[in-house]
């Protein structure tokens, strides 16, 4: 059913998206959507680990049961970073990452 | 441990009662501080005698030498193999001589500041001091090695430096305190460079290896020589150096006449009685070796001490305070026990002046203490240390009247005071060694005489001086330590000292002098009666004789100008053209490296701190460019 | 050809969604662009015949964190909010890394000779994936499905302690003010 897509264009397509999810990272000042950058950088991973998997090493399944323990840690840490997020906004009434910088020095 | 262990308790005891009443004196009424300290040391004093008649009598086998006993010591430094700084206590006649002067004087003093110091402010303070300083004294003349006695040496020095300030609101108090400190500490740099290389050449600081009879420095007599003098004189010079600035020997003097702005009871004990004749003691304790390898150092102490003694003479003949009097008498009198010490030979007859300075010192710190103690009384009741403001006080102050003319008498060298056999030994002694020194020495003893009764006539005859309250006689703790020390003037003549203190130890015949002493009485009555017609009545004869002597006069007046020969010399020339630069180059190149070291880290720091923002998407855009320039420095550029 | 065009579909709306999610202003709309990217790399997963991992994607991710998240935006600002930018600095640099990071990546994959596994394929079925998951000899992941277990419960339990409102010292303390509770 892939036809004769090569690996290289998951591969492409995986670094896009890590890239992107960086650069939300690094830009965003909203906690929540840098939390989503990091589901975003989590993904492409979880893409290149199947792409890997398929293209590569057909003969196990590796890659995708790392996909699967990824997206369960990915799941934990969402929980738990929100858990602190609304914390956050309950202690600073903002959850701008800039100003939560008081653990500085 | 032997027979003479207790004299350890002799330093001890002043010490504990200098941290008792230091540490605890402002917890109860100062006079109790006072009663402690003169407990302590009365102590002291029976302690002392204790051991002088041990000493001197009953321990003693008659017809044998004196020799030294070490009764104490431990090891407290090792500093090389052979040479160790030891603490201990060393008895010898000098020593124990100096125990009883040292407890006398301070036990009088003692008594006699319960009454003159009443009521001062910081009276606790005091005698916490005058302990530290009985304690230092002590500890002084009983080292039994050089470095010991430099120790102890400074030690009297902090302890003057702090009595001389007592008063420390008062800016002359500071600066006369500052001025002794200095000036001595000046002096005491040629002591520490004498002891070094002394030990440097003996590899021993103990004065009994040092003075026996094979020191190790008789091997080092042929030894280098500096200017013509072997390198063992210059050694001993350098001591002797130290020894004249805490005597105040020309021209190391000028901090004395100053020091005499500390309370009175501390000029007797200090700086008349007990610190300022350290240096001779010092020398004293030296002697056999100074005679025996640097005869050339003893002719330094003897002309220095002759010249100081007629300089301090004369201006004593211009001063007005009578403190400042008694001061320069005071420089005159160690003056005269210098130069006995430098024209004395070693053994026998020979040392006859090494005795005869030891007397000296012993009678002289009993009438000087008492001459001092007196004024004290004087001025404790006039209010005033100017004489001009004194006269006809004898009716006032009968007790203080007759005792200070004792002292008076003993110091002009009138029979049978003992001032006049220990200067008599001095006299000739100084006539067997050096002919010129004697002539000096002969004036200097009319010069003494006109000038304390110029004293004595202007503050107890002379005008009748209209008095704000009219003075009264000091109460009885004051007017006993003056007649207990009043005796002592006295009778101390008749110690048999060429007996007991002697340059090897042996008793050797002495016997008054005739063709000295009469002509030395005489002119010391001469002295007296020039006084007499001066000043007994009020006249105008002073005045013009001061006018006909002109700038002789003048320059007394001023002490020949040496303060301002000293602030030439510091400021002009030592301050501007060699402590500027030094200090300029110490703020600058020296701190300003240190500055600029510490400088640039704190910059630094500054600078690197704004790293550590607290911005986590700072942190995460370092993270990531340091890994992508990391992936281009080592996949494509490596 | 039409799985070729599939591909580029899933491919384009993945790299389109990404970047809107990373620069929108409004952060509701973020939930939802990042949404279509995570359907559509479930959609990839489908195409590469990985089934399982595709519902997965969809409930846990999708169903989820997505959801997870837009309660939490909901709760800690308003709709109406528009989020603020970085400042044009930060945007710049970061920007330039992030290009010159993927066009460094890119390159190097590009210059990577991949070579393929020889070996027979295993099927990517639930029965294979279930029988892996919890054997523990060869190819046997029950460890690792052990551990992300407890890993859950532990996550479990410091989400609610750390989201829980009240301190804990002032739970430990019986409350009165609600006697009938």
């Amino acid at each position: 059913m892939t036809g004769n897509i090569p690996l290289e264009y998951f591969l492409i397509l995986s670094t896009i998206m890590f890239f992107t999810g960086i650069f939300g990272f690094l830009t965003r000042r909203n906690l929540i959507t840098m939390l989503m950058s990091i589901e975003l950088i989590l993904n492409s991973v979880n893409i290149n680990f199947v792409a890997f998997n398929h293209f590569l090493y057909p003969n196990n399944l590796q890659g995708h049961f790392f996909t699967l323990i990824i997206i369960a840690v990915a799941a934990a840490e969402a929980a738990v970073a929100i858990a602190i997020i609304i914390n956050i906004y309950r202690n600073f009434k903002s959850i701008e990452v800039d100003k939560v910088n008081q653990m500085k020095y | 441990m032997n027979a003479y262990s207790y004299t350890l308790l002799i330093p001890l005891i002043p010490l504990f009662v200098f941290l008792l009443i230091g540490l605890t004196g402002h917890k109860y009424k100062p006079s109790i501080s006072g009663l402690i300290g003169t407990a302590g040391l009365l102590v002291v004093t029976v302690l002392s005698y204790m051991t002088a008649i041990s000493y001197f009598w009953t321990d003693h086998i008659a017809g044998t030498a004196y020799t030294s006993l070490k009764v104490f010591e431990i090891d407290w430094l090792h500093l090389t193999e052979f040479l160790t700084i030891n603490l201990g206590i060393l008895l010898d006649p000098i020593s124990v001589m100096m125990l009883v002067v040292i407890s006398t004087v301070s036990f009088m003093v003692h008594i006699y500041s319960l009454g003159y110091m009443k009521g001062e402010k910081g009276f606790a303070r005091f005698y916490a001091f005058l302990s530290l300083f009985s304690f230092s004294m002590l500890g002084l003349v009983l080292a039994t090695n050089i470095f010991q006695m430099y120790i102890f040496w400074e030690l009297v020095g902090v302890s003057s430096y702090l009595l001389i300030g007592f008063y420390y609101t008062k800016p002359s108090a500071v600066s006369a305190s500052k001025k002794a400190f200095i000036v001595t500490r000046f002096a005491d740099l040629g002591f520490l460079i004498g002891i070094l290389m002394l030990s440097f050449m003996t590899n021993t600081f103990d004065f009994q290896t040092l003075v026996s009879s094979d020191s190790p420095a008789l091997s080092h007599m042929g030894g280098a020589t500096f200017l013509g003098l072997s390198t063992l004189t210059w050694a001993l010079t350098l001591v002797f150096i130290g020894g004249a600035g805490k005597s105040a020997m020309f021209p190391l003097h000028i901090w004395l006449p100053d020091a005499m702005e500390g309370p009175t009871p501390v000029s007797a004990l200090i700086h008349a009685a007990t610190m300022v004749v350290a240096g001779v003691y010092l020398v004293a304790r030296l002697f056999p070796l100074y005679s025996m390898v640097a005869p050339d150092a003893l002719v330094i102490v003897a002309w220095v001490g002759g010249i100081s003694s007629l300089f301090a003479a004369i201006i004593a003949c211009t001063q007005y305070d009578i403190k400042r009097v008694l001061a320069y008498s005071t420089m005159s009198q160690i003056g005269y026990m210098m130069l006995a010490l430098g024209v004395s030979g070693y053994g026998g007859h020979d040392g006859l002046g090494f005795m005869a300075s030891n007397w000296h010192l012993f009678t002289h710190a009993m009438f000087k203490a008492l001459l001092f103690l007196g004024a004290g009384a004087i001025i404790h009741s006039v209010h005033s240390n100017d004489m001009r403001e004194m006269g006809n006080l004898r009716k006032y102050l009968p007790i203080t009247h007759l005792t200070f003319l004792i002292g008076c008498l003993t110091i002009a060298g009138i029979p049978p005071l003992s001032g006049f056999f220990s200067k008599d030994e001095i006299l000739a002694a100084a006539l067997h060694a050096n002919p010129a020194l004697f002539a000096i020495e002969y004036l200097v003893a009319g010069i003494t005489a006109f000038y304390m009764f110029r004293l004595y006539f202007n503050v107890f005859w002379g005008k009748s001086t209209h008095y704000h309250h009219t003075p009264h006689e000091s109460p009885l703790v004051m007017t006993i330590p003056l007649m207990v020390l009043a005796f002592g003037a006295v009778f101390s003549g008749f110690l048999p000292f060429n007996e007991l203190v002697t340059s090897d130890g042996l008793p050797f015949e002495a016997h008054i002098n005739y063709s000295v002493a009469i002509p030395s009485v005489l002119i010391a009555a001469f002295g007296i009666l020039v006084a007499y017609m001066m000043y007994r009545k009020e006249s105008l004869v002073p005045e013009k004789i001061a006018t006909s002597l002109g700038a002789f006069y003048r320059g007394a007046y001023h002490k020949f100008y040496m303060d301002e020969l000293y602030l030439f010399v510091t400021h002009k020339i030592i301050f501007r053209y060699i402590s500027q630069p030094v200090a300029w180059f110490d703020r600058n190149i020296v701190d300003g490296t240190m500055n600029l070291i510490g400088y640039s880290i704190e910059k630094a720091s500054y600078m690197i701190k704004g790293f550590q923002s607290g911005r986590v998407q700072q942190y995460g855009y370092v993270f990531v460019t340091g890994a992508v320039a990391l992936v281009i420095i080592f996949v494509f550029i490596w | 050809m039409d799985s070729n065009i599939l591909f580029f579909l899933l491919a384009g709306t993945i790299l389109l969604f990404s970047v809107l999610t990373v620069t929108t202003r409004r952060i509701l709309r973020a939930a939802v662009y990042l949404l279509f990217v995570l359907v559509s790399t479930a959609g990839l997963y489908f195409m590469l015949n990985y089934n399982f991992l595709a519902a997965v994607q969809l409930t846990v991710y999708a169903g989820g964190i997505v959801v997870l998240m837009i309660f939490s935006i909901l709760l800690t600002s308003h709709i109406s909010e528009k989020a603020k930018l970085a400042g044009m600095k930060q945007s710049l640099l970061s920007a330039l890394t992030v290009v010159a990071g993927a066009i460094l990546t890119i390159i190097l994959l590009m210059n990577h000779q991949f070579t393929a596994s020889s070996e027979p394929a295993v099927s990517p079925d639930v029965q294979n994936i279930g029988r892996h998951l919890v054997s523990y000899g060869e190819n046997g992941y029950a460890l690792p499905f052990e551990v992300i277990s407890i890993l859950l419960l532990a996550a479990m339990i410091g989400s609610i302690i750390v989201a829980r409102k009240e301190s804990l010292a002032a739970n430990v303390k019986p409350t009165d003010e609600n006697p009938e509770k």
